[in-house]
């Protein structure tokens, strides 16, 4: 497969007050072309930053772009000036962000912020344009668009308001559409439509698409593949069936458990991750989950994990993998759920550098 | 049967009431909550379950209906002193703990405001050693108690704000979307304190919350909500195994799991209210389809729903 995105080692921080804080801290992951990434973990975890780094959408100062390098296409996004990233915004690589209500301006008519798009990157004239509008927000399913077109945002529902949002996103059709929790703001049936509506205009369009979100439920629907983010680095990377079939990190397993299933009776305690994510001014020395991990080894406190693979696209920084490490047990949500994939190697294998 | 500790009859909360936007929030609504137990009330935004919250601890005055507490009721004309006792047995918990936490006020002052209010210390020193107790409840530390709630992480301020509901010894706690403002792993910690102190307390909880998953695994019946009427009231297992009105099952339909594989093979239904066909004239109510099982409709529909059960 073609691979669209590779990013290396990638490190941002913010210069605060209180210090340098390291929001992203060595993450590498690939992107290939029509597929769905889905990069899952807390608040402050740094995915949302890391996505934002991907269009340089941070503000610097007092971001910084510490090392790493995104190759878009084969080219690095990190020494491109504003200038040169304006050019590949909306055109190259899109964006849907969280809120519709505040991601849109309020006193623009929808029409005319979709056109805004289009005139930007493409040699087309206003009534074109107006008419290429209309065909989109008629793509992403908005009934009679020849009306919608001159309305304000105002006007639409949360529900249409996204799909304005994502008409916008698609308008001058980009090959990565990177969405930060598009549906968080939604009803969970609106959020169905949306995601339904994600799906289906990807495999028209042919999109590779970066999806933010911490709702697991959402993930196991829309991804291909799985990023598990925690403290600036990605912990665990795999297929959507290894992430929730065979989970190996200590928190991805801390965030399965902690989700209620349906079939759950109410009776068993819900298995919390305990205490709080740290503190990026500081970060932990050794594996930065271990002050909430119950089964935490000694040399977690001491030495930063290594990588493991445990199949072809499985990865998994935990010094759990090591062969010297001790047996541990999933929570019996997690467990219940495990099964063997036949696609792993028969013992996990060391891989050099980061993830 | 357990006792009913809360009555509400045919409730209506209606905004701009005589002029022409009137908003019909929540529109005659019926149920009982039964001592010690957890009633979910699930629904859309914008659907009055928030409102229906609202008014039962009386934040709104209710256009019409009752809300009897112990049997008696809550709104209609009160006394100071009547009001005060009300307000002691009935708390809320809300959905921001960002908002709903007053900034300039040490943490200590937060929770003590309700116990100044009702006198329930009668020196300082008690009234701190109530406060300890409580942070000590919610698992927080003696030491935060002199710390002001930008200090907190989210998780932690709705401690905050259960230990001040709890900080009055309430009857009743409404919690109006306790989590939804939180973390995945944050939640988990939220909803396994309340169902401790429940245990511990024999609390009674009405929980509001549009997370279908986390609903069913805290609430003992779950009642919903579709534009100001509640059109199913069930059991929890019931309603997820057994949903009746079209609506439910559309909600139920929605809801994304963490499994691949049953999300790559999930049909979704949408919700028409066309589908009733309900004739002019037809009485729609809530109707016991079921021993403890209620669905909203017509009297044809009650007769087809009950069909539909014996098959």
């Amino acid at each position: 497969m073609e691979k669209l995105l590779e990013v290396k080692d990638l490190k941002v921080s913010f210069h605060t007050y209180g210090g340098e804080v390291q929001a992203v801290r060595g993450v590498s992951f690939d992107l290939y072309k029509g597929e769905t990434l889905a990069i899952v973990g807390e608040s402050g975890s740094g995915k949302s930053v890391t996505s934002q780094t991907l269009m340089k959408l941070i503000p610097m100062p007092p971001g910084e772009i510490k090392g790493g390098q995104i190759l878009f296409k084969g080219q690095d996004i990190v020494p491109k000036t504003e200038k040169e990233m304006q050019a590949i915004r909306g055109k190259d690589i899109s964006m849907i962000f969280q809120d519709p209500m505040t991601s849109l301006n309020p006193t623009m008519r929808i029409g005319t912020q979709i056109m805004e798009v289009i005139i930007k990157h493409q040699d087309i004239s206003k009534e074109k344009a107006k008419e290429r509008a209309i065909e989109l927000l008629k793509l992403v399913g908005i009934p009679m668009p020849e009306k919608r077109v001159n309305q304000y945002p105002h006007e639409f529902s949360g529900g249409m308001r996204q799909r304005a949002m994502i008409a916008i996103a698609l308008a001058a059709r980009p090959s990565l559409l990177i969405a930060d929790e598009p549906t968080t703001a939604l009803d969970v049936t609106i959020q169905a439509q949306i995601l339904d509506l994600m799906k289906e205009l990807q495999s028209k369009m042919d999109t590779s698409i970066i999806f933010i979100t911490h709702d697991l439920g959402v993930v196991a629907n829309v991804a291909d593949r799985v990023a598990v983010m925690y403290a600036g680095e990605i912990v665990e990377m795999g297929t959507v069936d290894e992430i929730f079939y065979d989970p190996r990190h200590p928190y991805t397993w801390g965030l399965l458990a902690s989700m209620p299933s349906l079939d759950n009776d109410g009776e068993t305690e819900l298995a919390a991750i305990p205490g709080t994510p740290p503190d990026l001014t500081n970060p932990p020395v050794g594996d930065a989950f271990a002050p909430r991990n119950p089964n935490a080894l000694a040399i977690d406190y001491e030495q930063e994990p290594p990588v493991y693979q445990v199949s072809e696209t499985h990865f998994v920084k935990s010094w759990l993998l090591h062969p010297d490490a001790p047996a541990v047990e999933p929570p019996a949500s997690v467990k219940e759920k495990i099964r063997p994939l036949s696609t792993n190697f028969d013992i996990p294998v060391l891989v050099k550098g980061d993830l | 049967m357990a006792e009913k500790l809360l009555e509400i009859k045919d409730l209506k909360q209606h905004f701009n009431v005589g002029r022409p936007n009137l908003v019909k929030a929540v529109d005659g609504v019926s149920f009982d909550i039964f001592k010690g137990e957890t009633l979910g009330l699930v629904g859309e935004s914008g659907c009055g379950k928030s409102t229906t919250g609202r008014s039962i601890i009386r934040l709104y005055e209710a256009t019409d209906g009752q809300v009897l507490f112990n049997g008696e009721n809550v709104h209609g004309k009160k006394s100071t002193a009547d009001l005060k006792k009300f307000n002691r047995k009935m708390q809320m918990i809300f959905q921001d703990p960002y908002a709903s936490l007053n900034p300039r006020m040490t943490v200590a002052d937060i929770i003590a405001e309700g116990i100044d209010i009702h006198g329930l210390a009668k020196t300082k020193k008690e009234r701190m050693e109530k406060v300890y107790e409580l942070l000590a409840t919610v698992g927080l530390n003696k030491e935060h108690a002199n710390r002001y709630p930008h200090e907190f992480s989210g998780g932690q301020r709705q401690r905050i704000g259960i230990a001040r509901a709890l900080a009055v010894d309430p009857d009743f706690i409404i919690a109006d979307e306790p989590i939804s403002a939180l973390d995945v792993s944050i939640q988990a910690q939220v909803v396994n304190l309340m169902k401790k102190l429940q245990k511990e307390k024999g609390l009674t909880y009405l929980f509001i919350a549009h997370d279908l998953s986390m609903v069913k695994y805290i609430s003992d019946r779950i009642g919903v909500m579709y534009f100001g009427k509640l059109v199913e009231l069930a059991p929890a297992d019931e309603l997820y195994n057994n949903p009746i009105h079209p609506y439910t099952q559309s909600l139920l339909s929605a809801i994304p799991l963490p499994d691949p594989e049953t999300e790559r093979t999930r049909t979704r239904t949408a919700y028409n209210p066309s589908v009733h066909q309900y004739k002019e004239g037809e009485e729609l109510q809530m109707r016991e389809v079921k021993p403890g099982h209620f669905v909203y409709c017509s009297e044809a529909e009650y007769n087809q729903y009950k069909l539909q059960y014996k098959s």
